[in-house]
C-alpha cells in the first residue's frame, strides 16, 4: 500500500517517529491502516490508508439488476445491513413510485431499529474494549445475541440479512417475532442501567473521553460528518426527522443532540439513541397492521430514465444511494454516500494533538465499520 | 499438629548429622531452589487458570472447561503449546539483550521470593532489611522491560517499554511510602518482626485510618508496578498491540507472562504480610478464646488465603476498569498519590510516636 | 427555500448556469472554469448557505465525465445538485477542499476511480487503490480487468 521509502522520507523531522496502526491492529476493528506521526506520545499527523477490503460494490452494482444489487449492500456496513437494504429499496421504489403496504413499512422500521440497537451495542462493546475494559464486550453480546436470534427467525440469517426487497420485505414475520421482541425489550431495559454502571459512570472512562477528539459544529459540517458524530457536535442531522421515510414521521422519538463535541458527547448520544430506538420498537411492536408484507411489483424492474437519490439514517449516519438510470434493467451508475467515509475524514482533525490513547478513544467514538468506508 | 517450622528444623538436623556443614548448605540451597522453581511453575499454572476463571465469571461465560476436570489442565496444555512454539527473533534486533530480557525479568521475580515468609519459620532468607530489599529489587524488573522494548527493534515495544519505565519509577515512590508506614508502625524492617508485631491484630485494623489509606495506596501502586490493568500501559493491547513483548513468542513470551503472574503473587504476598499479618492468623487483641480457635488454621493457609484474596481484588480491577491514559497515570501518581502518601506518612508517624495504635 | 425560489436566486448569482428541474432537486449545471467561484458563492451567500457537501461523485457518460455535487444547507434546510461537465480525455477541475473539507477525501476517491485531476487539491494521492494504479480508473465504463472482473 505504501512503500517503506516513503514512510522513511516523511519522518525526517527531529524527534518524530512514524508508526503504523493497522491494517492488523486490535483497535481498528478491521483492516484499516493509519500511518501516524508521533512526537513522543503526541500525535502530529494521522494518515488513513484505505482499500484493504475495497470490493468496488459500485462497479458490481452496475451489472446487477435492481432486485439483485440490494443484496450486495448488506456487505457494506455489515452492522446495519437492514438499513442499507432499506436505502436501496427506497431508491428503487422512489424511481418506480411503488406504494408500500402498511405492514411492510412497520416491519421495515422495526427491523431498522433493532439493527440500530444491535449496532450500537456492538459499538458500545468495542469502544469500551478500545479504552481497555474487556468485560463490557461480553455483556453487550449477551443482549445482541437476542436480536440476532430474532433476525435469524425471520430472515434466516444473522448478519447479512437481505430481508428488504423493492416493494416490501421478502417474507412475513416469524410467528414468535413479537414474543421474542418483548422478551428482548424486558431484558434490555434491565441491562441498560447495568451498562451505565459498568462503563458510563466509571471515572476512568469519563476521564479518558471527556475533552478528547474535539470536533466543533463548523468542522463537523465541513467534514460532512453525519449521525451520532455530528449530533454530538450540535448538528441536527437525523434523516429520520428531517427527511422522514417509511413511517418515521408518525412515530414519537427524539433526535438526540449534544453540544459537548468530544468523545464523551458522542458516547452519550449513542447511549441515548439506544433508549430512543427501544422507545420506537415499543410503540410499534404491538401495533403491526395486518395485510400484505409486499406490494405487487413487476418481475423485472425498469425505472425510468433519470437520477434518483434516497437517504436513510443508519447507525453511523446518513447513507445516501444515488442512482443514474438509463431506463435499463441495471443502474447506469450507482454511488453510495457512506457515513463512515466522511466521519473517517474528520478523524485526523480530532486526533492531532492528543496521545495514542486518545486516538483509540476517538476512533472508538466515531464507530468505524471498515467495509462501509471501503465499499 | 505438624508445622512447616518443625519440618524445616528436623530436615536441617538430619542433614547436619549426615554431612559436613558446607555440604549441608549446598544441599539446602539446592532444595530451596527446587522448591522455589516448582512454586513458580505451580503459581504460573494456578494464577493463569484463576485469571481465566475470574474473567469468565465477570464476563458471564464459562471459561476453560475442556482440558481436565473443569478445565484445570488448560494452562498445562497452554504451556506445552508455548514450549513447542518457535521462538522468533526479529531482524536487526539486539540479539543478546533480546534473549536476556525475559530471563532478567524472571530472575528478579525469583529473587523477590527470598525474604517472603510463607509460614512461621518457613522463609528462605530472613534478611534484616527485608522490606528495603524487596522495594529495591522489585524496581530492577523495569530494566528487563526496557531491555525487551529496546532490543526488539519495534516501535510499539519501544513505546511500551518507555511507558513502563516512567510508570514503574513513579509508582515505586508511593509503594515505598505505604510500605514505610508499616515499617514505622512496627519499628522493624524484618519481615518476621513485622509479622510478630501483628500477633494481636493486623496493622490494617490496628493502625486506624492512616494504615487503611496506606493499604489502598499500596494496592493501587502494586497494580501499577506489575503493569496490570487499569495500569497496563506497557501492554495496552488496543494501542500498542502487545507493548514491550510484541516481538516475543514461544517460551520467551511465556517467561514474561509467568513473571507477570509471579510478580502479582509477590506484591500481593507483601501486601498481605505487611497489612494483613502474613501467616499470622486473625487475632483480636487479648480475646484468647477467639485467637486460639483461629490458631488451629495453619499459617500457610492464612498466608495463601490472604494473598489470593488480594490477587482476586487485582483481577477484579483488571476485568472491570478501563485503562488510564499515560499522562493521567502519571498525574494520578505525582499529583494525588504521592502527596497523599507523604501526608499519610506524617500521620502514621504521629500515631506511632503517640502510641495511639492498638 | 423551494426549488423555484432557489432558481430565481441562483439565476441572479450565476448567470451562465443552466437549470434542470425534472428530478428530486434543482440541478444546476456550471462550467468547470466557473465552478470554484460558484462554489464559494453557494457556500457563503447569506440566502443560500450551502455549508454541507453531503455527496460528491462523478458519472462517466462515455463521451464526457460529469462531476455531481450534492449540497445542503444545515441552516436553511434546502438542497441543490450542481453538475459540472468535464472533458473525458483530460478531466481537470478546481478542488473545493478549501470550501468543504469533506471534498478532500471524496475528490481523492474520484481521482483514482475516474481519473479526474483536481487542481489545488491539498493532497491528491491514491486513497483506496494500492500503489501503481495511477492512470487506471476502475469506475470508468471502458475499464477492463480480465483477471478480477466477472461479467454477468
Amino acid at each position: 500500500m505504501y512503500s517503506t521509502t516513503e514512510i522513511v522520507k516523511q519522518s525526517t523531522a527531529e524527534g518524530e517517529m512514524v508508526i503504523n496502526i493497522g491494517p492488523q491492529h486490535p483497535a481498528t476493528h478491521g483492516v484499516l491502516h493509519f500511518v501516524i506521526t508521533l512526537n513522543g506520545e503526541t500525535i502530529k499527523k494521522v494518515e488513513p490508508h484505505l482499500g484493504y477490503i475495497h470490493r468496488s460494490i459500485e462497479k458490481m452494482c452496475e451489472s446487477l439488476s435492481y432486485r439483485q444489487f440490494v443484496y450486495v449492500t448488506s456487505r457494506m456496513d455489515y452492522l446495519s445491513s437492514h438499513i442499507n437494504n432499506h436505502a436501496c429499496c427506497l431508491v428503487t421504489e422512489q424511481a418506480l413510485q411503488i406504494e408500500l403496504p402498511a405492514r411492510a413499512l412497520v416491519i421495515r422500521v422495526l427491523m431498522d431499529e433493532l439493527t440500530r440497537l444491535a449496532s450500537h451495542m456492538l459499538w458500545w462493546a468495542s469502544m469500551a474494549m478500545d479504552i481497555g475494559a474487556l468485560t463490557p464486550f461480553f455483556h453487550a453480546f449477551r443482549e445482541r445475541e437476542m436480536i440476532t436470534d430474532i433476525f435469524e427467525d425471520t430472515c434466516g440469517t444473522r448478519l447479512t440479512m437481505n430481508y428488504m426487497v423493492p416493494g416490501g420485505v421478502l417474507m412475513d414475520l416469524h410467528p414468535d417475532f413479537q414474543k421474542k421482541v418483548h422478551a428482548f425489550i424486558n431484558q434490555f431495559k434491565t441491562k441498560l442501567p447495568e451498562y451505565d454502571e459498568l462503563v458510563t459512570d466509571n471515572i476512568i472512562f469519563q476521564n479518558r473521553t471527556k475533552g478528547i477528539g474535539y470536533l466543533s459544529r463548523e468542522s463537523a459540517i465541513s467534514y460532512g460528518c453525519t449521525g451520532p458524530v455530528a449530533r454530538a457536535s450540535g448538528v441536527s442531522c437525523d434523516v429520520r426527522k428531517h427527511f422522514p421515510y417509511a413511517i418515521y414521521d408518525k412515530l414519537d422519538f427524539k433526535e438526540i443532540i449534544d453540544t459537548g463535541c468530544d468523545s464523551w458527547a458522542r458516547y452519550k448520544v449513542r447511549m441515548q439513541e439506544m433508549r430512543q430506538s427501544l422507545h420506537i420498537i415499543e410503540q410499534l411492536i404491538d401495533n403491526i397492521p395486518e395485510g400484505d408484507f409486499q406490494a405487487k411489483t413487476k418481475a423485472v424492474l425498469k425505472p425510468p430514465k433519470g437520477e434518483f437519490y434516497s437517504k436513510v439514517e443508519t447507525a453511523r449516519g446518513e447513507l445516501g444511494v444515488y442512482i443514474v438510470s438509463e431506463g435499463a434493467t441495471t443502474p447506469y451508475r450507482i454511488k453510495f454516500r457512506s457515513p463512515g467515509f466522511s466521519n473517517l475524514s474528520a478523524l485526523e482533525h480530532m486526533a492531532v494533538g492528543g496521545k495514542i490513547g486518545d486516538f483509540v478513544a476517538v476512533m472508538g467514538s466515531i464507530d468505524l465499520v471498515i467495509p462501509d468506508i471501503d465499499r | 499438629m505438624w508445622s512447616l517450622n518443625e519440618i524445616v528444623k528436623s530436615t536441617d538436623l538430619k542433614l547436619n548429622e549426615l554431612f559436613k556443614p558446607g555440604m549441608v548448605f549446598f544441599i539446602e540451597a539446592i532444595i530451596v531452589a527446587l522448591l522455589a522453581i516448582s512454586l513458580f511453575a505451580i503459581l504460573g499454572l494456578v494464577l493463569v487458570l484463576m485469571e481465566r476463571k475470574v474473567s469468565s465469571f465477570m464476563q458471564v461465560r464459562l471459561g476453560p472447561n475442556r482440558v481436565g476436570p473443569k478445565g484445570m489442565f488448560q494452562t498445562v496444555a497452554d504451556t506445552i503449546k508455548l514450549i513447542v512454539k518457535e521462538g522468533m527473533t526479529p531482524d536487526n534486533a539486539d540479539r543478546f539483550l533480546f534473549h536476556l530480557a525475559p530471563f532478567l525479568v524472571m530472575i528478579v521475580a525469583m529473587i523477590l521470593l527470598a525474604p517472603l515468609p510463607f509460614a512461621n519459620g518457613f522463609q528462605i532468607w530472613d534478611i534484616n532489611i527485608g522490606v528495603l530489599f524487596v522495594s529495591a529489587v522489585s524496581s530492577v524488573s523495569v530494566i528487563g522491560i526496557l531491555m525487551a522494548g529496546w532490543s526488539s527493534n519495534n516501535k510499539y515495544s519501544l513505546l511500551g517499554a518507555m511507558r513502563s519505565g516512567a510508570q514503574i519509577v513513579s509508582y515505586e515512590l508511593s509503594a515505598g511510602f505505604s510500605i514505610l508506614a508499616i515499617v514505622i508502625l512496627s519499628g522493624s524492617l524484618t519481615f518476621s518482626d513485622i509479622i510478630q508485631s501483628q500477633a494481636n491484630g493486623w496493622w490494617l485494623f490496628k493502625g486506624h485510618i492512616p494504615a487503611l489509606i496506606a493499604f489502598v495506596i499500596f494496592i493501587i501502586a502494586a497494580t501499577a508496578e506489575t503493569n496490570r490493568a487499569p495500569f497496563d500501559m506497557a501492554e495496552a493491547e488496543s494501542e500498542l498491540t502487545a507493548g514491550f513483548h510484541t516481538e516475543y513468542s514461544g517460551m520467551k513470551f511465556a517467561l514474561f507472562f509467568l513473571a507477570e503472574y509471579v510478580n502479582v503473587f509477590i506484591v500481593c504476598a507483601i501486601g498481605a504480610t505487611l497489612f494483613l499479618g502474613g501467616w499470622m492468623p486473625l487475632h483480636f487483641g487479648d480475646n484468647t478464646t477467639f485467637n486460639h480457635v483461629m490458631d488451629y488454621i495453619p499459617g500457610i493457609v492464612w498466608f495463601f488465603g490472604k494473598t489470593f484474596f488480594l490477587i482476586f481484588i487485582m483481577m477484579w480491577f483488571r476485568w472491570t476498569f478501563p485503562r488510564l491514559r499515560i499522562d493521567q497515570l502519571l498525574n494520578l501518581e505525582w499529583k494525588y498519590l504521592l502527596p497523599i502518601s507523604l501526608i499519610n506518612l506524617l500521620l502514621v508517624t504521629v500515631v506511632a510516636i503517640s502510641g495511639w495504635h492498638f | 427555500m423551494t426549488k423555484e425560489e432557489l432558481k430565481i436566486t441562483l439565476t441572479g448569482l450565476l448567470p451562465a448556469a443552466t437549470f434542470e428541474e425534472s428530478g428530486q432537486w434543482l440541478n444546476v449545471k456550471v462550467s468547470s472554469s466557473e465552478w470554484f467561484n460558484s462554489a464559494g458563492l453557494l457556500r457563503n451567500q447569506n440566502t443560500l448557505q450551502f455549508d454541507f457537501l453531503f455527496c460528491e461523485t462523478c458519472v462517466d457518460w462515455k463521451t464526457r465525465l460529469t462531476m455531481v455535487y450534492f449540497l445542503r444547507s444545515t441552516v436553511l434546510g434546502h438542497e441543490l445538485v450542481v453538475k459540472v461537465d468535464l472533458d473525458r480525455d483530460n478531466p481537470e477541475i478546481e478542488s473545493v477542499a478549501s470550501i468543504w473539507r469533506t471534498a478532500e477525501f471524496n475528490e481523492r476517491e474520484v481521482y483514482e476511480m475516474f481519473g479526474v485531476k483536481f487542481l489545488n487539491h491539498p493532497d491528491l494521492r491514491l486513497l483506496i487503490l494500492p500503489d501503481g494504479w495511477e492512470g487506471r480508473n476502475p469506475l470508468r465504463k471502458d475499464f477492463e480487468d480480465p483477471v478480477n472482473m466477472v461479467k454477468l
